[in-house]
């Protein structure tokens, strides 16, 4: 089938961008999302241009790095799928694709689709973790987890750190992926000590790092890859609040 | 150059107790003075890097990706073992340490896999501790399962996505790390030569890959967690960016680079749909404990597979193994299916798919209980395939998954260079000649949590260190040859891409260094590898600047060393006179077409010293010795 | 000492966006009370002038807890407006640079709309004290006779339009916010969410209707 790309293009994070249009021939249905700009760049090589920067690296939608507007979309048209596993046989002959770099102050641009995500590891640094240096746990089924917390628990976990929840947000917010952390290790009993000042320390790092707040939109559910629910923000919520009032 | 493996005398299960009480410690106050420059942050390398951070050494840490958490460990799905013995069924340290001796097909060091045995307990209660959410039972204590070759259940998992959610403990250690100031991370930068000082590693030179600016970094030692090099095949279950650029590069500093020719191919990923095919994917072996794998006795079926009546399909695997079926170890799985297809009996558009068929499965269990096992993998091939598995049998064929092979290391996880380290996939291993499921997580935690704590502060202590900068004129001195190569990439202007030479070389290598070698083919592959080199050297097509980030320039960089390791491993390949594990040489094999072993000539490993361009490489042996597990032939009929 | 503590915390509310949006859930939980108890106050006009009337009289009998609750309400009101400001404009300034294109798959109109709804019903608020409290914008204001002033009020069909537009708007703001203020306030829980989600729709509903049936029968005359 064939294609016409508007795509972001921008030299390096100073440059100012726009969208130029390019044609995508031969384009296999069969083919990733990725695979079509890899085809894509090979032309634009052959023609003597510039191939179209994006992060990508597993291409089997655990990792995080791809991420990019498609259509508006993050991650693209279809429920929990990351870009890379979205494939071209949700397209039709003829579609007109938009694509567009993640757009957040935390996150810049710094050369067309791919943007500087390491904001969310500060967030992950000012707390997002359980202090146990090494060699210092105690055996591992010492401390029973219920089955029903240990499995919501993983819900949260799952989480890729793609930044398409911030992507997504009409307010900029991180809140998904920080209040999925926060979940993650508040659920489970080996996280019990640091819980207050956990929530109390990434919820300042995410402001610090200039995300905006949540209004419970829930975009950002309805196009992260792992479906991570909004339900996890309440409770990050929640355990702001407790934080707050011990 | 000398391999000394220094593995500790004593009884086997008392050496790497023994060994850590005669290590020298270094004086907590001193910690912080020592710099340690960790290259990579995959799972073994966060690990050691937090650990390392944790006893008060000052870390630098480097990957090419931009955040730790996304180093290819991240993809790993089916679990990590460790000799708890929770189910009570007859495991013990004793007995993993067979089971990986066996499955290695007796070609690794057995105090190491001893080693590894004894630690991968101590992994679980990590990582417990660290809040990874491992399945648990209504009792709320962990879950195990059971995974190829064993017959007890030691494998921990966290569902489908166990090496994420183990990567993620580490990379949350490292980062709290990170932000004491213990560990300062590169994220973005990739390590592109390393610096040797009067004999001892003691730093590298690597690339901004956002800024392009080459930086130069001192330390006290050296330690590479580069991860594996699978995708000098180009197709791959490794991730996209993986590489051996790193220990590459230490491999032509001196380090020696041992077993190369050593690559798991794994039996179950969705095969190739077309030339556009960037990567592969794998499908958890489980599968294949309810699947029935076939393909149509005639050859050139067109008929689709629902309509082939059961007479008329080869069960091949069943037929030929009949004890163990479709279960056999990876290895043989892979070999069989090759055969078939090229026999011209493979299914699907390119003939290059086996049959895995659930309908049986499905008629005696239910589709739901086929749903609840294996529900997520059957979405995830009908989302890459769109085809339904529940209605038509899954094609499959083998991929490149993993390498055993690499920088040979002594026991105390040292390269034959002073002050290099080298662990997780990127060292040899203790996986021997194929790696069971389920044990490189496993290996590449022991080596940082436990392991290289304790060895390289042992080394900081015992060795005398002098102050260097990065003002030495070795570091400017390698921090010019790599602008010279950047230019070089950039001023080559040719015609085609840096993908295309890949793919050429990658295929090239998938048929006569892949799943079946034989020394016709590995002469043929040797000849004409420097042909595609120098195709490559003058004709690529590298465009924009080196300024900025500039994908297809780091490919180039990568995908030159990787022409110049494929022919190692065939060089490997072809000395290897044997069968063994995963290096199934066809002129090696016993009557009924299996794995021959030499254990006469080749119960060794094969360590390759750099000796200089248009130099043929230094073959080095290290002998092994089977003191605990005599070596036998393996059997699955 | 404990007082104090908790006191200190709750101004530790200011110091982080979420607390910030709990302060918001606050005072627009306090506005939902109120505007439930103000539509149920008000639809006593169906009752007839003496018992609207004494309603009033009663409400206005005590001027100690009339000003009690008007400064709860007045206070609720300017908070819930600074912090809606200042939320507002840190997501406007987490994206700078907007996107070409951009389609909604998870949010609805009424979230979307809440930095416009809010703002309309504040000046509605406006207008509607100068309207029905002080009488400055009644044609006919009579301070002792609410009845008299409802209806001669809504007799003017543009007021009421005013009116019911209005309730519109505010018919959007409690949709989603009657809603999210319990997301804001962490109180969640899978066996409950839907039950919020009903909830917060009925007092939508209900509130709306019971409102907007006044300037309607009105207008149509059921009332006079
Ligand atoms: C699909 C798949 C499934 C798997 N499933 C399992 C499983 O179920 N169980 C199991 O035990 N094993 C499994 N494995 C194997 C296992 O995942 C890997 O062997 C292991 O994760 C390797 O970890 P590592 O830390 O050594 O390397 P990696 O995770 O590959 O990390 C390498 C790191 O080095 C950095 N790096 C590399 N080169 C440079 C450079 N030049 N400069 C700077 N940084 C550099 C990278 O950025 C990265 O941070 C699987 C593998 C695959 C492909
Ligand atoms: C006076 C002018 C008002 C302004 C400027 C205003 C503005 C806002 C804004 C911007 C929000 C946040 C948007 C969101 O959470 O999605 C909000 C939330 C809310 N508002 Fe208002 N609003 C006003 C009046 C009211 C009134 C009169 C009520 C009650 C009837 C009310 C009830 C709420 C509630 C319950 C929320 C949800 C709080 C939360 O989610 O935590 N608001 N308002
Ligand atoms: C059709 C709808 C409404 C009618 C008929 C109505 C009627 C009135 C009347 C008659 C008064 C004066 C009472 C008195 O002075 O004795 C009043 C006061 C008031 N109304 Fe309404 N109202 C309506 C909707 C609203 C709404 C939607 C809000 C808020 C969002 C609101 C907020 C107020 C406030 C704050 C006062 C002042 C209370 C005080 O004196 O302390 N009203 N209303
Ligand atoms: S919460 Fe979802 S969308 Fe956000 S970073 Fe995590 S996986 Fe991506
Ligand atoms: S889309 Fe944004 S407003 Fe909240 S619910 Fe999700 S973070
Ligand atoms: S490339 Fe890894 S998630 Fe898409």
């Amino acid at each position: 089938m064939h294609l016409s790309l508007y795509v972001w293009r921008q030299q390096n994070a100073t440059a100012r961008g726009k969208m130029v249009r390019y044609d995508a021939d031969d384009i296999n249905s069969d083919m990733s999302f990725l695979e079509m700009l890899d085809v894509v760049n090979w032309k634009l090589i052959d023609k003597g241009e510039e191939p179209i920067a994006f992060d990508h690296d597993c291409r089997e939608g655990i990792c995080g790095s791809c991420g990019m507007m498609i259509n508006g979309i993050a991650h693209g048209p279809r429920r929990a799928t990351a870009a890379c596993q979205l494939h071209m046989r949700h397209f039709k002959d003829g579609d007109i694709i938009h694509v567009e770099p993640w757009r957040s102050r935390a996150f810049p641009v710094i050369k067309d689709l791919v943007v500087d995500r390491s904001a969310f590891d500060r967030i992950v640094g000012s707390g997002g973790y359980i202090s146990v240096s090494t060699g210092s746990a105690p055996e591992a089924n010492s401390i029973p987890v219920a089955k029903n917390d240990s499995d919501l628990a993983m819900d949260a976990a799952a989480c890729i750190g793609c930044g398409a929840c911030v992507a997504a947000c009409p307010n900029g917010s991180a809140s998904l992926f920080t209040a999925a952390k926060i979940s993650h290790l508040t659920l489970l009993p080996q996280g019990q000590p640091e819980r207050g000042q956990r929530v109390m320390k990434m919820v300042a790092a995410m402001d610090r790092e200039h995300f905006g707040n949540c209004t419970m939109h829930r975009e950002c559910e309805a196009v992260c890859p792992k479906s991570i629910s909004v339900n996890f923000i309440a409770r990050m919520n929640r355990e702001y609040l407790r934080a707050l009032l011990k | 150059m000398e391999l000394n493996p220094k593995v500790p005398s004593g009884p086997i299960e008392q050496k790497w107790n023994h060994h850590c009480f005669e290590m020298k410690l270094v004086n907590p106050s001193n910690k912080r003075k020592h710099t340690i420059i960790m290259v990579g942050s995959g799972l073994a390398g966060a690990s050691a890097a937090a650990s390392l951070a944790e006893l008060g050494y000052n870390v630098l840490c480097f990957c090419y990706h931009d955040s730790p958490r996304r180093a290819h460990s991240i993809a790993a799905q089916g679990g990590i073992n460790a000799a708890k013995n929770y189910r009570n069924d007859g495991d013990s340290i004793y007995r993993l340490f067979y089971d990986t001796v066996k499955g290695g097909d007796f070609r690794s060091r057995e105090a190491n896999v001893y080693r590894l045995a004894q630690l991968s307990v101590n992994i679980i209660d990590q990582c417990v501790a660290q809040g990874v959410p491992f399945a648990r039972e209504y009792s709320g204590l962990l879950d195990n399962r059971s995974f190829g070759g064993a017959q007890v259940s030691r494998t921990f998992y966290a569902r489908g996505q166990t090496g994420q959610q183990l990567l993620l403990g580490a990379y949350q250690a490292l980062e709290r790390q990170i932000d004491s100031g213990s560990v300062k991370m590169y994220p973005r930068t990739e390590m592109l030569d390393l610096v040797i000082i009067e004999g001892k590693a003691r730093g590298i030179v690597a690339r901004n890959l956002v800024s392009g600016r080459i930086e130069s970094y001192a330390g006290d030692a050296v330690v590479l967690a580069t991860g594996g090099y699978g995708n000098v095949f180009y197709l791959s279950t490794n991730a996209k960016n993986s590489n051996a650029t790193a220990i590459w590069r230490a491999y032509k500093r001196g380090a020696a680079f041992a077993n190369p020719c050593f690559t798991q191919i794994h039996p179950t990923c969705i095969p190739v749909s077309g030339h556009y095919q960037s990567k592969l994917t794998l499908m958890s072996e489980s599968l294949r404990n309810d699947g029935r794998i076939w393909v149509p006795k005639l050859k050139g079926d067109q008929r689709r597979p629902n309509e082939i009546p059961v007479p008329e399909r080869d069960y091949y695997l069943e037929r030929r193994y009949p004890s163990f079926g479709n279960l056999v170890p990876r290895d043989v799985a892979s070999r069989a299916a090759k055969e078939i297809c090229d026999n011209g009996r493979g299914v699907g558009e390119h003939g290059l798919s086996v049959y895995l068929d659930f309908k049986e499965a499905i008629g005696r269990l239910g589709a739901d209980v086929i749903r609840e096992k294996y529900g997520n993998l059957f979405e995830m091939y009908e989302r890459i395939t769109d085809e339904n598995p529940y209605e038509v049998p899954m094609r499959i064929y083998p991929a490149v998954h993993y390498t055993m092979g690499g920088l040979w290391v002594d026991y105390n996880l040292m390269s034959t260079i002073t002050g290099l380290f080298v662990t997780g996939e990127a060292n040899f291993s203790d996986h021997g000649a194929n790696r069971l499921g389920a044990s490189a997580l496993m290996q590449g935690l022991a080596d940082g949590y436990f392991i290289l704590p304790y060895t390289l502060s042992d080394y900081l202590a015992r060795t005398k260190l002098d102050q260097v900068s990065t003002q030495h004129p070795s570091f400017q001195q390698s921090e010019g040859e790599i602008a010279t190569r950047v230019n070089h990439f950039l001023g080559i202007k040719g015609k085609r891409t840096v993908d295309s030479i890949h793919q050429e070389l990658g295929k090239l290598l998938w048929d006569h260094c892949g799943l079946v070698r034989n020394q016709q083919g590995l002469r043929l592959a040797l000849s004409q590898i420097p042909e595609i080199r120098a195709e490559f050297w003058h004709n690529i097509k590298v465009l924009g600047s080196d300024d900025e980030i500039n994908q297809a320039l780091e490919k180039a960089g990568r995908v030159a060393d990787f022409l110049e390791l494929a022919e190692l491993m065939c060089l490997d390949a072809l000395e290897r006179e044997e069968s063994c594990g995963c290096h199934f040489r066809e002129e090696c094999q016993t009557p009924d077409g299996e794995a021959q072993r030499d254990d006469e000539r080749f119960c060794n490993v094969s360590a390759w010293e750099y000796a200089g361009e248009q130099r043929p490489p230094v073959l080095h042996k290290e002998k092994l010795a089977f003191e605990y597990v005599p070596p036998t032939q393996r059997s699955y009929k | 000492m404990i007082v104090h503590s908790r006191s200190r915390s709750l101004a530790r509310l200011w110091d982080s966006t979420v607390g910030k949006k709990v302060v918001m859930a606050l005072t627009g939980a306090i506005g939902v009370g109120y505007v439930v108890a103000h539509m149920l106050g008000n639809l006593q006009v169906f009752a007839g002038p003496e018992k609207i009337n004494a309603y009033a009289a009663l409400l206005k009998s005590n001027p100690a807890l009339l000003w009690t609750a008007r400064t709860i309400l007045i206070v609720a009101v300017i908070l819930h407006i600074i912090v809606a400001y200042q939320l507002a404009r840190i997501s406007q300034r987490s994206r700078p640079l907007g996107y070409k294109r951009w389609r909604a798959v998870g949010s609805d109109w009424a979230s979307r709309t809440m930095r416009w709804t809010g703002p309309f019903v504040g000046l509605f608020i406006i207008y509607h004290l100068l309207h029905f409290t002080t009488g400055t914008l009644h044609p006919a204001f009579n301070e002792r006779d609410v009845y008299h002033n409802v209806i001669s009020g809504f007799q003017v069909w543009y007021v009421s339009i005013i009116y019911i537009v209005a309730m519109l708007a505010l018919s959007l703001h409690l949709y989603h916010g009657a809603w999210s203020m319990f997301e804001s306030l962490g109180i969640n829980h899978f066996k409950y969410n839907r039950l919020i989600r009903i909830l917060a729709t009925i007092v939508t509903v209900v509130v709306v209707v019971g409102f907007i049936s006044i300037p309607i029968a009105v207008l149509l005359g059921f009332i006079s």
